[in-house]
């Protein structure tokens, strides 16, 4: 496989998401980044310790705005350059549209929303999970160039401390790549993640007995840099708003890790969260059903080990 | 000002979605329903109608019953619908599908095309930026607020980081998220008068295009296989012995979650 | 000892009666209204579709939506559910000329048929009673047959209109004028939403009310023209799962005894069916009389009960459940009918007025005989330019159902279900007399008593349910997901019970429930209890009604999405 990595930077430092993409990219065969936008050249080296043999970078002015379509421009032109049989992107906003338009515009195959990537008969497969992630499904490609959209984090980064070469990516701007421009941008910090974005998620049920409990669970997402979400039940009592529940009338999330926390596990619940990375369940009930879909479960009284939790990780820093 | 919508119809999300071990697509016998975030799209579309005259025209790709679905968003308003249903369509891809709703889309003329964020039956969110490539317009995607003004259209677009305003000439394509709006409840004379309104369908053939261009001939992906989820490894189950909130540091840790 | 009839709710049957409020210019009028896309809302539509369709004069003079069919589930179907075997006359009577047999949705003929009485450890095959025999029936699914009658019903013109429900019925100068639909987009505490879409008045010349089981606007109606009759209806409720088997079954099964018990002092009538749905499915239920005295009786659990039952397991082992549901039955039989049929401008179909056998487990095929002979009888009147509305003018409808077969039947049973109060053994040799007299024995009539009357009592018996396993015995909320069930949450509550009551009558509410809606609330001192309602659970089976509530439609398109039911 000779693959393209679409690696994503912020803040003056490649994606994480992007990084574990490319050392993934880089035990299955060769592998390429590509850096795209403002200081592209600068951060584009360190893709080199990841597994990149080299790196491909452009800070076009049709790219200063993080917009999909010149990118298009810019990863087609480069397909045809260098012959790459794959393109693959960690999934985010930004890298969706560029990977689907870059499908329309190579008549490539695109496979999405994957979570692992193998070789098998020398063939590249994809794996993903599919009907809320009740099923994994092994797809494939009909022809090159391959597009891969995977799930964010599926892959951890590997320094392998190689070095790359940086060179300059030449493309033509399509004439309708511009028309669409960026007015404005604002960055959203500190109230934290919304419970659709954030990576850890602190939940609480009936078990919290009262809202004021839902303080508890409102530290412990702060140490943990999450967000706090809940179940139809309590915001039907009032103790939490709306906009935080989780569930088959509410919202469905997928974090990295979800602490469910006096929440018994019916699958109005459940069908919401059960895509999460990890599942840590604190419950005095043991024959709570959440026991049966969690990775980790702890019967006990969560108004004791909560905040104990909390300190903990506020420990470890 | 034409509005285009591009809608679908996705199986019911009642219990049992099933993929076909046969065909390994989505079993789309049972019950079906217009996707829930597309009616965020024809909501969205109806505004804009609301506040600069023309018309709305529902696009879509199934089967011939997909127009009792697409009736749902004719009672919202919509003026008409547009339905592709071609069986040789049956199994498209992305690649495959972008180019039938292009190839209809081209055919509407529309100002503005939308669409609603991923749909429920595992589409991704993929679809509307592969179109606008087709099309060669601009697109805004992940819409959470909209106006249009003189021509062009302007969109909050939601991403990881914060909010970017990006602002595009028509004609353009946009995909809203479902924060933008709240769909509206048809009206029992909308419901009434929706089944009356032209609903058209075309095949393949009448879009211009060859059999090999769509269904599986036109995919260039495929299923290979269908497999159980990899089982949550190990559960563990503990009972807190004063110990309960150092055991899951340590389980955390050990997943590299903390 | 607490009884649910103590404590009623706040609402009274002439809370759903009222008068068109829409401005003149918004009304919406349509030539003949009928509320219910089920078998009997359908089979009248389709009738007055084939009419309208040989008689396009009195079509034109029915303005630009002749019949419409307000339905409040999310399409027609939705919202039905039964075993079902029925008997196929009617349905072919309503299609005779245009569609055979082979055409309907059927699973095809009764292949063959065993009733058993159970015990914890044994069946005893017994012949079935005359009133079961099945011979000539068809196996189909309700839900099924509706999505296709609403089908034929829209070919011939008919409008029908889901996701609207009728709130109120609409009645000036003595005669009904046709029904206001229910709003949409309310929130918890009733105050409108930004999506808000207020319900409107649809005017008809002539309004048909085939509500089902639960029927709001038919009890007011009944109630506000002195329609009642001789005794009070009664009800029981239904609670079945759909099966995929791997070994297909061939006969339909009914069964009685086991797990209910047979003392009158418990006042617990019913039985199981499990019917085959073609190779693949089988269709299992558990159906009790609401006047079962146990606070812990629960029908859902009385099912799952039942599948612990090696005759049971032998059926489903292996297999998976794909759909559950559940609903009441109206029981009461031929002395609870209404007194007519008719009023002015209203006409009163299938089960919300009564028309079942439950002797012989049949209403379907009354819900479609009642809605052909409804259907002719409004159609009479328009043809002779009659206006519908006035005192007579429909009264060829009752005569038309007196003249029937069904009435000859119900007439028959017309004491078999009550002689069961005196428990499964006296019942049974009660009915059998009755049967073999053809119903001349006993001559008066036995009363029934509203189910809500009957004093609860506790035995413990909860202990004895199975517990779920999540593969073979279910939850009741793993349920009501499975019933397709999605309402939206943050509506106002739609169903109308005390607010304060005794313990024991809060717990028998939240066992009856087979949707986990009602739980105990908190304790209020002195006995008394708050119940806690979450009424987005409901599946609108109507227990509640039975039981000393009463169950009013949620927003149009809320409740279970029925498909194989």
């Amino acid at each position: 496989m000779k693959a393209l990595v679409f690696l994503e930077h912020h803040g003056g430092e490649l994606e994480q998401g992007s990084l574990g993409l490319l050392s993934k990219a880089a035990s299955l065969g060769e592998a390429e980044g590509v850096v795209l936008g403002p200081d592209a050249r600068a951060v584009a080296a360190r893709a080199g310790a990841f597994g990149a043999s080299r790196v491909w970078a452009s800070e076009h002015e049709a790219l200063a705005a993080p917009l999909p379509q010149p990118r298009v421009d810019a990863l087609a032109a480069l397909v045809e350059q260098t012959g790459a049989d794959a393109v693959l992107f960690a999934a985010s906003v930004l890298s969706a549209d560029v990977a689907a338009g870059l499908a329309a515009r190579l008549e490539a195959g695109l496979n999405w929303d994957l979570t692992d990537l193998l070789l098998a008969d020398g063939e590249l497969i994809g794996k993903r999970p599919a009907l809320g992630d009740t099923v994994l499904v092994d797809v494939g490609w009909k022809s090159a160039p391959r597009l891969a959209l995977v799930r964010s984090g599926s892959f951890d980064p590997v320094e392998s401390g190689g070095a790359a070469e940086v060179e300059e990516l030449a493309f033509e701007v399509s004439d309708f790549s511009t028309l669409a421009r960026l007015v404005e941008q604002t960055q959203e910090e500190a109230s934290g993640p919304s419970i659709e974005d954030a990576d850890v998620i602190v939940a609480g049920g009936r078990g919290l007995g009262s809202p004021e409990a839902f303080s508890l669970l409102e530290e412990l997402a702060a140490a943990l840099g999450g967000a706090v979400a809940a179940t139809r039940a309590v915001v039907d009592a009032g103790w939490y708003p709306y906009s935080t529940q989780v569930g088959q009338t509410g919202k469905t999330v997928s974090p990295k890790l979800y602490i469910a926390c006096g929440i018994s596990g019916a699958i109005q619940h459940k069908v919401g969260m059960q895509g999460a990375g990890t599942i840590v369940a604190i419950n005095k009930d043991p024959n709570a059903p959440i026991f049966d879909f969690c990775d980790l479960g702890v019967v006990g009284d969560l108004h004791q080990i909560v905040p104990k939790l909390t300190e903990l990780v506020r420990a470890r820093g | 000002m034409k509005i285009a919508v591009c809608v679908k119809q996705v199986p019911d999300a009642t219990v049992h979605k099933r993929i076909d071990p046969e065909t390994k697509r989505l079993d789309r016998s049972g019950e079906a329903t217009l996707n829930p975030t597309d009616l965020n799209a024809v909501e969205e579309a109806l505004r804009v109608k609301e506040a600069h005259g023309g018309e709305v025209v529902l696009v879509s790709m199934g089967p011939e019953r997909a127009l009792e679905s697409l009736r749902k968003a004719l009672a919202m308003g919509a003026d008409r619908a547009l339905l592709v249903a071609d069986e040789t369509a049956a199994g498209s891809d992305l690649v495959a599908t972008s180019r039938v709703l292009a190839a209809a889309l081209e055919r509407v003329e529309a100002d503005l095309v939308f669409f609603g964020q991923a749909s429920s039956d595992g589409d991704g969110s993929v679809l509307w930026a592969a179109v606008a490539d087709r099309l060669r317009r601009p697109l805004i995607s992940q819409v959470a607020a909209l106006t249009v003004e003189g021509g062009s259209v302007r969109g909050k677009r939601q991403t990881e980081h914060g909010y970017d305003v990006i602002a595009a000439p028509l004609p353009a394509v946009v995909a809203v998220s479902d924060a933008i709006n709240e769909p509206r409840y048809p009206s029992l004379k909308g419901i009434m008068g929706a089944k009356a309104k032209p609903q058209e369908t075309v095949s393949v053939a009448d879009l211009g295009l060859p059999a090999e261009a769509v269904g599986e001939a036109g995919s260039r992906t495929v299923v290979l296989a269908l497999g159980p989820p990899p089982a949550r490894s190990g559960s563990v189950k503990i009972e807190d012995d004063g110990t309960a909130a150092e055991k899951i540091v340590a389980f955390l840790a050990e997943r590299r979650l903390l | 000892m607490a009884r649910p009839i103590d404590f009623p709710p706040d609402f009274a049957p002439a809370d759903a009666i009222g008068v068109p409020t829409d401005p003149p210019e918004e009304r919406i009028e349509v030539g003949v209204l009928i509320v219910g896309g089920g078998p009997g809302g359908l089979a009248c539509a389709i009738r007055l579709g084939q009419l309208l369709e040989e008689h396009p004069e009195v079509r034109e003079r029915l303005g630009e939506v002749p019949v419409a069919v307000l339905e409040k589930g999310k399409q027609a179907g939705s919202h039905l559910l039964s075993g079902a075997v029925v008997d196929p006359g009617p349905l072919r009577e309503l299609f005779r000329g245009r569609l055979t047999t082979a055409d309907l949705p059927t699973y095809g003929e009764v292949p063959g048929e065993a009733v058993y009485v159970l015990t914890r450890r044994s069946a005893f095959r017994i012949p079935p009673p005359p009133t079961m025999r099945n011979h000539g029936n068809v196996i189909l699914s309700l839900s099924a047959l509706g999505r296709f009658l609403a089908e034929q019903a829209e070919g011939l013109g008919v409008a029908v209109l889901p996701e609207t429900t009728a709130s109120r019925l609409l009645v000036q100068h003595g005669r009904v004028a046709g029904v206001r639909t229910g709003d949409r987009g309310r929130g918890r505490d009733g105050e409108p939403l930004p999506t808000f879409e207020p319900g409107s008045d649809v005017l008809a010349g002539v309004t048909v009310l085939a509500e089902g089981t639960q029927g709001l606007l038919t009890s007011a109606a009944i109630d506000h023209f002195g329609l009642q009759g001789e005794n009070p209806q009664i009800w029981a409720l239904g609670v079945k799962e759909v099966w995929r088997v791997p070994r297909p079954l061939r006969r339909i099964v009914h069964t009685m005894g086991w797990p209910l018990r047979a003392a009158a002092a418990y006042g617990e009538f019913g039985g199981s069916f499990i019917y085959p749905m073609g190779e693949e499915l089988v269709s299992i239920g558990f159906v009790a009389g609401l006047e079962a005295r146990d606070v812990e009786l629960s029908v859902h659990d009385l099912l799952q009960e039942l599948k612990t039952h090696r005759l049971v397991w032998k059926i489903l082992h292996g297999g998976e459940r794909v759909a559950w549901g559940a609903k009441t039955i109206t029981e009461g039989g031929y002395y609870s009918l209404p007194r007519r049929f008719s009023a002015p401008g209203l006409l009163l179909v299938g089960e919300g007025a009564g028309l079942v056998n439950v002797p012989r487990l049949k209403g379907v095929h009354y819900a479609i005989e009642s809605g052909r002979l409804a259907a002719e009888a409004a159609f009479r009147a328009l043809q002779r330019g009659e206006v519908p509305s006035r005192v007579g003018a429909l009264d060829s409808y009752d005569e038309a159902l007196r003249r029937s077969r069904l009435w000859r039947e119900l007439y028959e049973v017309r004491n078999m279900r009550q002689a069961f109060d005196r428990g499964f053994f006296v019942g049974g040799a009660l009915a059998s007399v009755m049967t073999a007299t053809k119903g001349r024995f006993p001559r008066r009539r036995l009363p029934t008593h509203p189910n809500a009357a009957a004093p609860l009592l506790e035995t413990g018996r909860a202990a004895r349910y199975p517990a779920p396993d999540g593969k073979y015995i279910f939850d009741k909320l793993s349920s009501v997901f499975a019933s397709g069930n999605r309402t939206r949450d943050d509506q106002p509550n739609h169903l109308k019970v005390a607010a304060r009551v005794r313990r024991p009558v809060a717990e028998a509410w939240a066992w009856m429930c087979p949707a986990s809606v009602y739980e105990v609330g908190a304790d209020l001192g002195d006995g008394m209890v708050s119940v806690h309602v979450t009424p987005s659970n409901c599946v609108q089976c109507g227990a509640i009604t039975a039981k000393g509530g009463r169950f009013t439609p949620p927003e149009g398109g809320s409740g279970p999405e029925y498909t194989l039911t």
